[in-house]
């Protein structure tokens, strides 16, 4: 089946099986491989992706699904080497060791701080409750939504 | 000799990562990433059964499926039908038997992936089911089933006499400890891709821990000669020691040689569970005897590890658990018995921590139980026995190098305690377990348990794991420009940009280049028993030496108008195998670290919230601060996992938790605030003083966490990973019993 999605802007076609995912086509039939795959149920957030500006998990949406719809991955974040402040705080902060769940977790605090630009720790540990790391214990990916809400809204006190 | 220019970015410097800004834009190419024009897929099948007999496999439905290329078996395997670190037992594919559930029985390659799936699932094979050997003691008795048709299960077995074993104490206390099977669940699952290539060979571009030991397995299988295997490491997500072992590298290598088309697997994750290896789970039985006045006098101790179906690392991991058992502290006189055996269960081998991990929930139980045995504090009864430069293990080895471990224990105890906020009155969401629970923290009780341990850094008992490192300093564009090239592999830890400072240290040059890791190069050993700083590092730091020499002969930088070039060999120090009594110089070297955990129990509902872990580790010399304090993180929550939540729950040796919805690890609401402290002492004979740092906190995290739940609950938990019911009473601890004959 032919699928018509826009992805990061930009009109795209696959043709693919009923049963694929979105995930399987952003990365296979689309060639965006920012969105990986670790659990292919939804437990991990390593696929998030916004679907019409809601944050989902790519593996458990339908391509078909994604059809005639808006689709931003993590590649939409970043132009011509210019990275949004979410990316260059977990580079500084190091909050990236082998990187895998990197770009779930960047499109995740993004989503995060868009509703709310100044979390609380709780709201913080609640909001990324879905998003795997299995390298760096967290303590480093917290302190990298900090430093990103603040070069986000400097204005706070 | 020394470096004039001192430059940006060198060692001791918290610099970025070499491999961040990719890595944070989505564009790092890991090896589920890797994509060829004309590449097929290839898919695995796994046996249902954790022992069987194969009667016969039908493949022609298969063959016939739509979009399929090839079907292999293990018959097909034109060279060595086996593979394996150690000893080469595990089948390239099963041939007449399956030894546990998930081994690879047959693998086809076809056009889409789907089709590859659903070309398995018209492969037919006849299996004939046998007794299934799940129970590691079973595995010891005489008639149990022998599953490598040897007169016995025994993968190894070792004992250490130290002093007088017999020697007797004023005060003995017992202990039964028993630790789960850890999956060390990288988020990259297994992934690769292999090309055909002209001169009849194959390239293959896969995630791993060590290119060469996998270039060194996979030929004898394809019946090549090594130099047409070439290997590739392509971008790793997490290894932690599941990629030390092979699992799809053959499988993709014979496929394409077979039809000539590039071949790429990426596993799901499912299969990942059954396609690596695991932490062994243990059992151990130890007596600890002191003086009165809480002097260590001697440890008996019976260390027994479920090897799972092949060897893998399981005689190393033994060898390990049983050379720490008695922790880091003196102790005059020891009996010490380690067992690995086989079983259907998933095959164990390594993963961060070693067989350290396991000792230290035994040995440390031991100290907190002696304790309170002897009425004194856990921490002055372990400061008085405490290592330190000079003591002697119980091998007879000296520990050399340094050994800060009461500093360590006086630097843990003496970080900041975490706020404690009254149960009663806090965010819901701030209670063990979480909002929703029917508790609101009326029976909240708070724990803190310390624990102390040590791990080895690099390979031991005899093993040569040199690392070769090439620098070529030359001038670019106007500027001195260093390219280095090893095959050291980057699995996330940081080696990369560890090589990156050690370079602008030595040579004084800002820009450097970092060559892809192959197998062109001399082997860099593996990136695992925290090692790469030290080994890689260190020939990184020789070659840049050799340059420099260059360099100064040439009249300096500024006269560098020809490339300067030199490949150098890092050895670490010769050690030796232990004799028939466990005595010898097996280590290179020693790392330790202390734990604190703070925990709450809802000791209604058997729910845990970890408030803080404080970690003390002695890293010699902080290479990269930022990135050891990150290490120690990380590996805290692997131990936190293990001792709270992950394990592969085993019914007769069938896996019922393949998935990230049964299978647990710590989430960011799991994980507490991790506070360390970095202890610098340099030590002598290694690059810079800097150990190895990767494994320390997965060591003293979990025995240390144990030990907040038994102080928080009165109850004697002796298990990891502890669950509800352990906390709550509903499964008793089974208590001191007699170990196996």
């Amino acid at each position: 089946m032919v699928i018509k999605v826009t992805v990061n802007g930009e009109a795209r076609e696959a043709d693919v099986w009923p049963g694929t995912s979105l995930l399987t086509m952003l990365r296979d039939d689309l060639g965006l491989y920012g969105s990986k795959n670790a659990c292919e149920q939804g437990e991990c957030g390593s696929c998030s992706v916004w679907l019409d500006e809601n944050l989902v998990c790519a593996c458990l949406v339908l391509a078909a699904q994604a059809n005639r719809r808006d689709v931003r991955t993590v590649e939409s974040l970043s132009h011509n080497g210019a990275m949004h402040a979410v990316q260059e705080a977990f580079d500084e902060a190091g909050a990236v060791q082998c990187g895998f769940c990197t770009p779930g977790f960047v499109v995740a605090v993004k989503d995060l701080l868009d509703r709310d630009p100044a979390p609380s720790e709780v709201t913080i540990r609640e909001a990324l409750s879905g998003n795997l790391c299995r390298c760096t214990g967290y303590e480093k990916i917290i302190a990298a939504v900090r430093l990103a809400a603040d070069r986000l809204s400097p204005s706070t006190p | 000799m020394s470096v004039n220019v001192r430059v940006r970015g060198g060692v001791g410097e918290s610099i970025r990562r070499v491999d961040g800004l990719p890595k944070v834009r989505g564009e790092f190419e890991y090896a589920s990433d890797l994509h060829w024009d004309g590449m097929l897929w290839g898919e695995t099948l796994r046996s249902p059964h954790p022992h069987a007999r194969i009667r016969s496999i039908e493949i022609e439905a298969a063959q016939s499926s739509p979009g399929v290329r090839a079907v292999i078996l293990g018959g097909d395997v034109p060279g060595k039908k086996t593979f394996g670190l150690d000893v080469q037992d595990q089948p390239v594919l099963a041939f007449e038997k399956v030894r546990y559930m998930g081994e690879a029985v047959a693998v086809v390659a076809a056009e889409q992936r789907e089709q590859a799936r659903e070309a398995l699932k018209k492969i037919v094979v006849d299996y004939e089911e046998l007794p299934v050997l799940s129970d590691p003691e079973r595995a010891l008795e005489a008639d149990a089933p022998k599953l490598h048709g040897r007169g016995t299960n025994i993968i190894r077995t070792l004992r250490i006499l130290h002093g007088n074993p017999d020697a007797p104490a004023d005060v003995w206390v017992e202990g039964f400890y028993e630790t789960g099977m850890q999956d060390q669940a990288p988020l990259g699952p297994e992934a690769g891709l292999a090309v055909p290539a002209e001169d009849g060979g194959v390239d293959l571009y896969v995630a791993t821990q060590w290119l060469h030991v996998d270039q060194e397995q996979i030929a004898p299988c394809l019946d090549l000669p090594i130099e047409k295997v070439r290997l590739h490491l392509s971008g790793v997500g997490g290894a932690f020691g599941a990629r030390e072992d092979l699992s799809m590298h053959i499988h993709a290598c014979l496929l394409a040689l077979k039809t000539r088309r590039p071949v790429k697997f990426a596993y799901s994750r499912q299969e990942s569970f059954h396609g690596h290896v695991h932490r062994h789970p243990f059992r151990i039985w130890m007596r600890t005897g002191a003086t009165r006045d809480g002097r260590l006098v001697n440890v008996q101790a019976r260390l027994l590890a479920d090897g799972g179906a092949y060897t893998s690392t399981s005689g190393p991991v033994i060898g390990n658990a049983t050379t720490f058992a008695v922790g880091p502290y003196e102790v005059p006189n020891a009996r010490l018995e380690g067992t690995a055996v086989f079983t259907n269960n998933l095959p164990c081998g390594a993963m961060r921590g070693f067989g350290a991990v396991q000792a230290c929930v035994a040995f440390e139980g031991q100290m907190d139980k002696l304790a309170t045995a002897l009425q004194m504090d856990p921490i002055e009864l372990r400061l008085k026995n405490a290592m330190k430069t000079g003591s002697v293990m119980p091998t007879g080895q000296p520990v050399r190098g340094t050994a800060p471990v009461a500093e360590l224990l006086r630097r843990c105890v003496a970080m900041p305690m975490p706020a404690v906020e009254p149960p009663l009155d806090r965010d819901p969401m701030r209670l063990p377990g979480g909002a929703g629970n029917v508790g609101h923290g009326e029976g909240v009780k708070q724990g803190v348990g310390v624990a102390a341990g040590y791990k080895n850094l690099g390979y031991s008992e005899g093993f040569d794991d040199s690392s070769e490192a090439q620098v070529r300093l030359a001038r670019e564009g106007g500027e001195p420009v260093a390219h280095v090239k090893t095959a050291g592999v980057e699995v996330g830890q940081g080696l990369q940009t560890i090589v990156t400072q050690i370079v602008r240290t030595e040579l004084g040059v800002e820009r450097v280049v970092l060559d892809p890791a192959d197998t062109a190069i001399g082997s860099a050993g593996s990136s695992s028993a925290s090692r790469q700083t030290m080994m890689t590092g260190g020939a990184v730091q020789l070659a840049c030496q050799a340059v420099r020499e260059q360099l100064d002969r040439l009249g300096g930088l500024a006269k560098l108008d020809r490339p300067l070039e030199a490949t150098r060999v890092y050895h670490h120090r010769v050690t030796r195998e232990m004799d028939e009594n466990g005595q010898g110089d097996p280590h290179v070297t020693f790392a330790f670290a202390a734990a604190r955990a703070v925990v709450e129990v809802d000791t209604d509902l058997g729910l845990v919230r970890v408030l803080q872990l404080a970690v003390a580790q002695d890293v010699g010399k902080a290479i990269n601060p930022q990135s050891v304090v990150g290490q120690i993180e990380g590996g805290s929550a692997q131990g936190l996992g293990l001792a709270l939540m992950e394990e592969i729950e085993l019914k007769d040796a069938k896996v019922r938790n393949a998935s990230f919805t049964d299978y647990l690890i710590p989430t960011i609401l799991d994980m507490p605030t991790v506070v360390s402290d970095l202890i610098e002492e340099p030590e002598p004979g290694v690059p810079f003083g800097a150990k190895g740092v990767g494994e320390l906190s997965t060591v003293v995290v979990p025995a240390a966490v144990l030990a907040a739940l038994r102080q928080a609950t009165g109850r004697e938990l002796s298990r990891v990973p502890v669950k509800p019911d352990d906390l709550i009473g509903l499964r008793p601890s089974p208590g001191y019993r007699t170990p196996p004959p």
